[in-house]
């Protein structure tokens, strides 16, 4: 099924490319739900009791240089993997209703970026990783700058794509030196091997994990991107096409996310206690700067943009609290922001075909005559701003629990970007919806076929909502397994096997929030067991 | 007393037989009219008989000549990557005006003659016949970059490059004196017992000998600081001389250099190793900081060889099997991106009348896929892209040079990829996507003169120009996905020296 779900997007679109030219949308959104219900099959037969990879495949590939074609699903992924396949489903759909230039290489690149997508977060094989970590940026390459649109007075779409890839690439280069380096450091003169699972088993000396780990890390961050790392974003997204931006900052960003949680913190465990603090204080920088920017920004795709510079922020910093909590409400988050950030941008796009422009202080006033628009654009906002009773607000609460009980100093400050999340989001909310609608301006219902794809996702957030078991049941194992080679923690809290008994020991004020709105304990809606 | 005639190994030796009897060949032609129109088939029929035979003594290692050249899997290699090269330049050169000026029959036989020159010195092991083979290589190179003969910067750079090339030479002869007087044979391996005991270092003449060597090959494979020709030779040559010489002159120039290095200096790796990790070194940099304002794709071409060979430097730095297979490896992915985009600027350049600017190749997306993707592929190679053969080459290169503590140069060829991008994707944007850079300032035109030139609007879709670059695309892009071919390759090449 893995080698099916990997290839399947790339396949269809290569037959796409002998579709006549007006079926060619729909027979790559035929791909893309083809994929999509292999990956459902994969969550299906997913057995969360089973510790480590399922569904694996390994293959010699190039043996001379120690390359295995390995995939594997366990909780770290398989929910990344579902993600990716129901948001690029979504944004295909959304595409293949609208016109586009070239429509056969614009869903080629598309379904080849699921394809490289899928693989980096499958892969097993660190090299493989690597590749499919690079291999993401072609497609989206040729996508922003060839489908984007030039700004007036900024730079040209191709100008800002090459910036991103420049960029990005600085990052997985040297990232690529770094794995290699952690191979043949690991193997000290037997046989290569870019196995995760083996190379987590030999651990480098502590002076190379040193920069290693940064070599991975910039890769990482600058994906995410982070502050201080973000410099390619605003002029990225301002030129990319709504619909690829939608899969580009849902998933792309959290592949970065990812590979500390598969990478870095089993390989180098040492290096990643040793920078905590330093990672710490980047994430939290990302979520002041990111909310702050959030803010002040006027147009549409920015807010939406450095709202996510926040949000990866938090998702970092959960991560880096290096307790089972924290990772388990990183992946939850990057599901959940994911399912946010998509539908967010796919109502961009409605906006502004509607409104004709993106500029915030142009628009208002679209709630009107679309109620239903107005709705759905309200739970998205709701679940961004991670309004209690969402999956947001569980995941965001499962980070700061995990930092409350590792960096009590940094969880303090990381609340205060729950807070400015809801200032943004409202702000976004109110502006484009409420207010005086200024003239020109059409207040339209959704198309139906527009609905056909944004219901679906926004369901899917609804139903998130009601029931996150779904997602912490299965990834908790994992999670911890991942964190632990970290975390065999310095202060001496060793977290027991099984997850659930194990004993809250945070401030009062966070334990009641957990019994409120579901923490493990009593998830949301009733399921507890 | 009986007269003893040598053994001569004729197997090993009909290569190289094949070709001297291929340039003889091909130059009768020249002389009769009637057959003037087969020297481009007969070339390709001698290419391939040399190509054949090469393969059938695959696996052979044998001394030749009283050990003056030796056939080994390493001179296979290359001499396959040479012969491969050349016959895609017989195809480029398909009604190339500089062919119809020079003659079919001269113009071919000075490519093969220049092919004989690799083949030989890819097997060269001794300082005699390293420096004949140069030289065979050469001289027919300097004659061929002037060929085109109405065009000014035709014959400005064959004499640049011959005078450059002359320097070269002499630099390289002269250190060859030293090195004999230094160790008393001229025989690498002599060379190699010979100084062994002092090192380099103790010995003055030896390391002159040693230092000048190496210049002269520097020069010949266009590493920096000996790099200033590349350039304006690549620029002003035929394009499909430049595409010949951009990838088979470095095959056979880092050939030789493996074996001087590798086996004369084996012993003495450790004292030359930074030596030539600092010439890799200012290669990657020079290269790529040069490439960046370049309008002119083969210019852009020209600088990226040189970063290109400061990479595969970079696997003789490390002195190790590995170091071999991945400079194996990389020269023959390096060949086949070179040689894809060289047929897509090679149709361009007669189908507009922009030459070999960058103007040439804008919005080919749209208006000729079937060329726009071998160059598009050829760049993301070059640029080191996963899928394609040139990130396993990079891959390869970067892990021999880690495991030979050679890291920091690794960071070196990360950090030189990343710069390399700016000026790769520049072409890539140029195709697909709508430039704003660069206006409407159709006037100027660099590169080729188009007056010269008449115009052919549908060279991209002859067979002869199109065939090239999709079979060195789909190469590309075949080797990145499926490399251990091309692995094992590499591999045999590097274990006949070890």
């Amino acid at each position: 099924v893995i080698n099916s779900l990997l290839w399947t997007p790339l396949l269809f679109g290569l037959l796409g490319l002998f579709a006549p030219k007006r079926l060619v949308g729909w027979w790559a959104t035929l791909g893309a739900a083809v994929t999509l219900g292999l990956a459902i099959a994969l969550l299906a037969g997913f057995d969360s009791g089973t510790p480590g990879l399922q569904d694996t495949v390994d293959v010699n590939w190039i043996p001379g240089l120690g390359v295995d074609y390995s995939l594997g699903i366990d909780g770290l992924n398989v929910f990344l993997v579902l993600l990716t396949a129901v948001l690029w489903t979504g944004s295909v759909a959304f595409a293949a209703v609208r016109e586009q230039e070239r429509p056969h290489l614009f869903f080629l690149l598309m379904l080849l970026g699921e394809t490289a997508t899928l693989g980096a977060f499958i892969a097993q094989d660190l090299l493989l990783f690597v590749l499919f970590f690079d291999l993401m940026l072609v497609p989206f390459y040729f996508l922003f700058g060839a489908w984007g649109s030039d700004r007036e007075g900024g730079p040209t779409a191709a100008a800002a794509t090459l910036k991103m890839i420049v960029y990005t690439l600085i990052g997985s280069l040297l990232m690529l030196v770094a794995a290699i380096a952690t191979a043949i450091i690991a193997a000290d003169g037997g046989q290569i091997t870019f196995s995760i699972a083996d190379l987590a088993n030999h651990p480098l000396a502590e002076g190379s994990q040193r920069w290693v780990f940064w070599f991975f890390a910039a890769a990482f961050l600058v994906k995410m991107p982070a502050f201080l790392l973000h410099g390619w974003m605003p002029d990225a997204y301002r030129a990319a096409p709504l619909p690829v931006l939608a899969v580009f900052s849902g998933v792309l960003a959290k592949v970065g996310a990812y590979g500390f949680l598969r990478v870095v913190l089993p390989l180098f465990p040492d290096a990643t206690v040793q920078f905590q603090e330093v990672v710490l204080v980047i994430a939290l920088a990302s979520i002041l700067y990111g909310s702050v920017m959030a803010f002040t920004q006027t147009n549409v795709r920015l807010v939406a943009g450095y709202s996510s510079i926040a949000q990866l922020g938090f998702i970092t910093a959960g991560i880096f609290a290096l307790r089972a909590d924290g990772a388990d409400g990183a992946i939850l988050q990057m599901v959940n922001h994911g399912l946010v950030v998509a539908p967010l941008f796919i109502i961009v796009a409605i906006l502004a075909e509607r409104s004709g422009t993106e500029d915030l202080r142009e628009m208002g006033g679209m709630a009107m005559r679309a109620p239903v628009l107005a709705a759905l654009f309200l739970i998205v906002t709701l679940a961004t701003l991670a309004m209690p009773g969402s999956a947001n607000f569980i995941g965001e609460f499962y980070i700061l629990n995990g930092l409350f009980q590792a960096k009590i100093v940094f969880a303090f400050v990381a609340i205060s970007g729950v807070a400015m999340s809801a200032y943004y989001a409202l702000r976004l909310y109110q502006r484009t919806m409420h207010n005086r609608r200024p003239e020109g301006i059409a207040s339209r219902e959704l198309s139906l076929r527009d609905g056909l794809v944004l219901v679906p996702l926004v369901l899917c957030i609804v139903g998130l909502a009601l029931y996150p078991q779904l997602i912490l049941h299965r990834t908790d194992r994992s999670a911890s397994a991942a964190v632990t080679a970290a975390a065999n923690p310095p202060t001496g809290l060793m977290r027991p096997q099984d997850g659930r008994e194990r004993p809250v020991e945070l401030a009062s004020v966070t334990t009641g929030l957990g019994r409120l709105h579901g923490g493990r304990n009593r998830p949301v809606g009733g399921e507890g067991r | 007393m009986a007269f003893q005639a040598p053994a001569i190994d004729y197997a090993a030796l009909s290569p190289v037989i094949a070709l001297t009897a291929g340039i003889c060949v091909v130059l009768m032609t020249a002389v009769l009219r009637a057959l003037r129109r087969t020297a481009a088939g007969l070339t390709l029929l001698t290419l391939a008989t040399t190509a054949g035979l090469l393969i059938w003594q695959w696996g052979d290692s044998v001394d030749l000549v009283s050990g003056a050249l030796r056939l080994d899997d390493l001179a296979i290699s290359i001499s396959l990557i040479a012969v491969l090269t050349a016959a895609f330049a017989v195809l480029l050169s398909l009604r190339e005006p500089a062919v119809e000026q020079a003659g079919p029959g001269e113009y071919h036989a000075l490519l093969l003659g220049s092919v004989l020159g690799m083949v030989l010195l890819a097997q060269a092991q001794n300082l005699v016949s390293f420096f004949v083979a140069i030289e065979t290589l050469s001289i027919p190179l300097y004659i061929l970059c002037a060929t085109d003969l109405i065009r000014e910067r035709s014959l400005e750079s064959g004499l640049k490059y011959l005078i450059v090339g002359s320097l070269g030479s002499a630099t390289l002869l002269y250190g060859m004196a030293f090195l004999y007087g230094g160790s008393g044979s001229t025989d690498f391996s002599g060379i190699a017992t010979g100084i062994g005991a002092d090192g380099v270092l103790g010995d003055p003449l030896v390391l002159v000998g040693i230092a000048m060597t190496g210049v002269g090959l520097a020069f010949k494979s266009s590493i920096a600081p000996f790099h200033q020709w590349t350039p304006d030779v690549y620029e002003g040559a035929p394009t499909p001389v430049t595409s010949f010489m951009a990838v088979a002159t470095k095959a056979a120039a880092f050939a030789v250099f493996v074996r001087f290095f590798d086996v004369a200096l084996a012993p003495q790796a450790s004292e030359w190793q930074p030596a030539l990790a600092v010439l890799a070194a200012a290669s990657i940099v020079i290269g790529n900081v040069g490439a960046l304002g370049q309008d002119s794709l083969k210019r852009l071409l020209g600088y990226s060889g040189i970063a290109q060979a400061g990479y595969i430097l970079g696997g003789l730095v490390v002195a190790s099997e590995a170091g071999i297979e991945a400079l194996v490896f990389y020269l023959a992915a390096y060949a086949f991106m070179n040689l894809a985009a060289f047929s897509v600027i090679v149709a361009r350049e007669r189908e507009t009348p922009y030459g070999d600017d960058i103007r040439a190749v804008r919005g080919l997306g749209a208006e000729r896929p079937l060329l726009a993707w071998p160059l598009t592929i050829s760049m993301l190679a070059l640029a080191g892209l996963p899928a394609t053969a040139g990130f396993i080459g990079k891959l390869y290169l970067i892990e021999a040079l880690v495991e030979g503590d050679y890291t920091w140069l690794a960071v070196f060829i990360a950090v030189g990829t990343m710069v390399s991008l700016a000026y790769y994707l520049r072409v890539v944007a140029a195709m697909w996507m709508r430039s704003g850079e660069e206006g409407a300032t159709a006037t100027a035109i660099a590169g080729a003169s188009p007056e010269a030139d008449p115009i052919d609007p549908e060279a991209g879709r002859r067979p002869y120009l199109a065939g090239p670059a999709l079979l060195a695309a789909a190469a590309v892009v075949f080797f990145g996905i499926i490399p251990q071919p091309l692995v094992e390759f590499a591999q045999h090449a590097g274990a006949s020296l070890f």
